[in-house]
């Protein structure tokens, strides 16, 4: 593999006396998706601040095609940023707007003109050139937002939270846009979400952070199905958490001790540790034993009609503290107060360090 | 969003008809009674219009209006210069959480009495006064400037009393406008001179023509600056006025030139209008 | 060439600072003059033309006017301008926008005209030159300001914040007093601190409108007549100490408002 376009290494910042960023370290590939998710306050934006160049971290470098870029201003470093609150130029029309950074860069009028209209036909807003920002709706304006960061043609384009202004009919038809128009020029976005949904569907690469720290980086198929720690299990996506002690590992399968008894499942841990099971809501079966590891009976709390399916919630008879998560068929015959026998697969439970 | 009360249209208009009512009695019903006493003759009474036509042919009183006009020009174009780089460095060298004390301190002499400012303008620029005393004890001068009773005090008073009232305008302007503007064109490659010149300025140039306007239309109707300051040396419209009631207690005439000045703001509020709408936030 | 920059940005501020306070600090400097005339050199300190200020009863009689007639015309203004901006914020009136743009018309005429306007109105019906018609013409002034203040921080949340109350059965008066009053309490009390300001200052309507009794810019007015006189140094420098007061409170009440 060739070099990461984006190389952050070991960053840490600090506002003040508070740490923001932990010892931060992220390649970014060309033509890549990248999502930092994260909830507020986990650092997510900052790291972006730093790679747009807005914000000097306190320790680390930030290499950009290989070249240290951790001081070198906004103007000067090859990205973009498309802003939460788009931050168009209220007294230039929108074709003023995309040709704002050309303009900087010298290029003559003709030239900006005919480069504004392609980059603003790209996202679907060719008529809009002689218009002024207030006259568009907000998805109209984050389109504007990402043609006039497009048009300069950046190594890496830098989102920051760019749909959260959006109601969610409208996010979900930007989302895939926004892939669109990604896969289309091949920049490197670079995007900030706390909606596990959107990163989901957007990702090549799914960064989740907490408390200014990575969590767990990969795709997303893979950060939902072998969720690393046990926030990335809960926070992308919903997971049930067994708490258990490790018992004997023996032939690449470990026996760990719960209040619901021991369940076998494939893996290994030192003798005595505190592990955490995370099995995902689709992954319980309700009812009838079915799945090869029972896990006690549980009585339903609530059932909540999603349409494509129910989801279940349900306390442990055998332990009081254990809320099940899961997902039954919309057809399921489940209603609160019934009691119904919990089970899963042993290869689908996912086995956290606590 | 508004609604018909449940009281129907009475409360509406209960609430609405005292402000309404003080207008007209003590706004509009003295305008008129003014513009009905500017055609009326001072001697004998009887409709003239002669009280308009002395301002054109008395060429004393053309003076007075065309001294007007190029003091409040020189008034609001230097008092602008002056501060928008002082509102510029308090938006944006001066530490957050200096910000506002630094503005407080700017403007803590708009709060001494507006006569006693123009006096204290006189003590500094007298023949023997502070400026003098200093420039003659340095060597500077030999013999005392003649500063008092001159337009230069005219204009250097109301520029201190501008000065501070657009300080506080455009610094809500700066303030006002989202960081992000100057992060985007920073992003997009512009340096510090062409984000002030292609963003800021433009966007805070509204902030301004409302600070220009405020600045016109106090300075052209007021009284006390130029009386102070410039005494009788060179009169101002307000001046004339003041006279006509003062010493002839020539009503008629007195209103015949207030409505002309009055004619003047407008003329000068309709060139900005549009950047001068109080609307609901 | 950054730090030049820099460097002569902040010169230029204390230079402006310099210009700003020049008059002041002359002004309360010669106020402690001990001689006779308020120009250096420096004599002083003496508080002698402070007790001749205090012992003027004509002084301290028109400053008690001037705080009459500022705090009356202000609860005026304040009062009229709220009312006002209620109903036309909440309520759809035929000709909305001419009646309020009647409102705040005086707003762009100086001050002259209206006290000119007002001297000849009162001339022709006969009514006398008093403290109380330099009132009214001081709620003339201010009671745009107030409207203007207050109609422009009635957003459509207060509008919901009242209907709420509606909702729970609050009636009319009841919306007004507990829940209109308090959510506005804010720009109320700016419109009165300013018309306040305003009115205490104010010299050409009072100078037209009034006679024997009057205010103290009038008053002082008629100090300047004797020419330079450490007197008018130091009754200055006592209006410009309570306004600073004044304003120091006012800064300090908004800053414990807000949730910081």
């Amino acid at each position: 593999m060739s070099a990461p376009l984006v190389d952050i290494r070991n960053v840490s910042h600090r506002f003040g006396q508070l740490p923001v960023l932990k010892n931060v370290s992220l390649a970014i590939e060309p033509g890549s998706y990248t999502i930092l998710l994260g909830p507020s306050g986990s650092g997510k934006t900052t790291l972006l601040s730093i790679l747009g160049g807005f914000v000097t971290p306190s320790e680390g470098k930030v290499f950009i095609r290989g070249a240290d870029c951790t001081a070198v201003p906004p103007a000067r470093r090859p990205t973009t940023t498309v802003f939460q609150d788009y931050a168009l130029f209220p007294h230039m029309s929108v074709g003023g707007n995309v040709g704002f950074g050309l303009r900087m860069q010298g290029v003559d009028g003709a030239t900006r003109a005919a480069k504004a209209r392609e980059a603003l036909a790209l996202v679907g807003l060719a008529a809009a050139f002689d218009k002024k920002p207030h006259q568009l709706s907000g998805g109209q304006r984050q389109r504007v937002a990402l043609a006039r960061a497009l048009v300069i043609e950046p190594a890496v384009l830098l989102l920051d939270e760019p749909l959260g202004a959006l109601d969610l009919k409208l996010r979900r038809q930007m989302q895939d846009e926004l892939k669109a128009i990604q896969k289309r020029v091949g920049t490197a976005f670079v995007h900030v979400t706390h909606d596990q949904e959107e990163a989901m569907a957007l990702a090549d690469h799914c960064v989740v952070m907490n408390d200014g720290r990575i969590e767990d980086e990969g795709s997303p198929e893979r950060v939902y199905a072998r969720p690393k720690t046990r926030f990335s299990a809960t926070f992308m996506g919903e997971s049930t958490i067994v708490a258990g002690k490790a018992g004997a590992s023996r032939d690449g399968r470990v026996t760990v001790t719960t209040e619901l008894g021991p369940i076998s499942l494939p893996g290994a841990s030192t003798v005595g540790a505190a592990l955490a099971l995370a099995i995902r809501p689709e992954h319980l079966v309700l009812g009838d034993t079915k799945g090869d590891v029972a896990l006690g009976t549980a009585k339903v709390s609530d059932v909540v009609f999603q349409g494509s399916f129910k989801r279940v919630l349900a306390t442990s008879v055998q332990d009081p503290a254990l809320q099940f998560m899961a997902k039954a068929p919309a057809s399921a015959i489940v209603q609160p107060g019934d009691t119904t026998a919990v089970s899963c697969n042993a290869q689908d439970i996912i086995l956290l360090a606590d | 969003m508004t609604f018909t009360g449940h009281n129907g249209r009475a409360l509406p208009w209960a609430l609405v008809t005292p402000a309404l009512a003080w207008t007209l009695l003590f706004f509009v019903l003295p305008f008129i009674a003014m513009g009905l006493s500017s055609l009326t003759a001072h001697e004998g009474g009887g409709f003239t219009l002669a009280n308009y036509s002395q301002l054109f042919t008395d060429p004393s009183y053309w003076r007075a209006m065309v001294n007007s006009l190029e003091v409040t020009a020189i008034v609001t174009v230097i008092s602008i210069l002056l501060a928008y780089p002082f509102a510029w460095v308090l938006a944006e060298m001066v530490p957050e959480r200096w910000q506002r004390l630094a503005l407080m301190l700017a403007v803590l002499p708009f709060w001494t009495s507006y006569v006693v400012r123009s006096y204290s303008w006189l003590l500094v620029l007298a023949q023997n006064g502070v400026i003098n005393r200093t420039l003659t004890g340095i060597g500077l001068i030999a013999e005392p400037l003649q500063l008092a009773n001159t337009r230069f005090a005219t204009v250097t008073g109301f520029v201190h009393f501008f000065v501070m009232l657009l300080t506080l305008t455009i610094f809500a302007n700066l303030k006002q406008l989202s960081p992000s503007y100057r992060k985007a064109a920073a992003d997009l490659g512009a340096g510090p001179v062409r984000t002030f010149l292609h963003v800021v300025l433009p966007l805070t140039l509204p902030g301004i023509m409302v600070g220009a306007f405020l600045t016109f239309v106090l300075c052209i109707g007021d009284y006390i600056t130029p009386q102070i300051l410039d005494g009788n040396n060179e009169l101002v419209m307000p001046q004339l006025v003041m006279m006509q009631i003062g010493r002839r207690g020539d009503f008629p005439l007195a209103s015949a030139l207030s409505i002309i000045l009055m004619a003047v703001v407008t003329v000068a509020y309709l060139a900005c209008a549009r950047w001068l709408k109080i609307e609901r936030a | 060439m950054r730090a030049v920059v820099r460097i002569a940005a902040w010169l230029y501020a204390i230079a402006v600072y310099g210009f700003i306070f020049l008059p002041v600090v002359v002004l309360v400097l010669f106020s402690l003059q001990a001689t006779s005339f308020p120009i250096p050199p420096f004599t002083g300190p003496s508080l002698r033309w402070y007790q001749a200020v205090l012992s003027d009863t004509r002084l301290t009689s028109a400053l008690v006017n001037s705080l009459l007639v500022a705090v009356l015309s202000s609860l005026a203004s304040v009062t009229l301008g709220f009312l006002s901006a209620w109903g036309f914020a909440r309520f759809v009136l035929p000709g909305s926008a001419l009646l309020r743009g009647l409102i705040t018309l005086p707003l762009t005429v100086s001050y002259l005209i209206i006290g000119m306007g007002l001297l000849v109105l009162f001339n022709w019906a006969g009514v006398p030159k008093s403290l109380l018609a330099a009132g009214i013409g001081h709620v003339v002034i201010n009671l745009p300001l107030c409207f203007a203040i207050i109609y422009s921080q009635m957003g459509d949340h207060q509008i919901n914040i009242e209907r709420a109350a509606r909702d729970l059965g609050a009636p009319e008066w009841k919306v007004l007093l507990m829940i209109t009053v308090p959510v506005m309490a804010p720009a109320i009390f700016a419109g009165f601190f300013l018309s306040m300001t305003f009115s205490w200052d104010e010299f050409v309507i009072s100078f037209l409108l009034t006679r024997f009794e009057t205010t103290l810019p009038v008053e002082i007015w008629n100090l300047l007549r004797s020419g330079l006189n450490p007197k008018t140094n130091a009754v200055g420098s006592l209006v410009f100490a309570v306004s600073v007061v004044l304003v120091v409170f006012f800064e300090l009440t908004l800053l414990l408002r807000k949730p910081a």
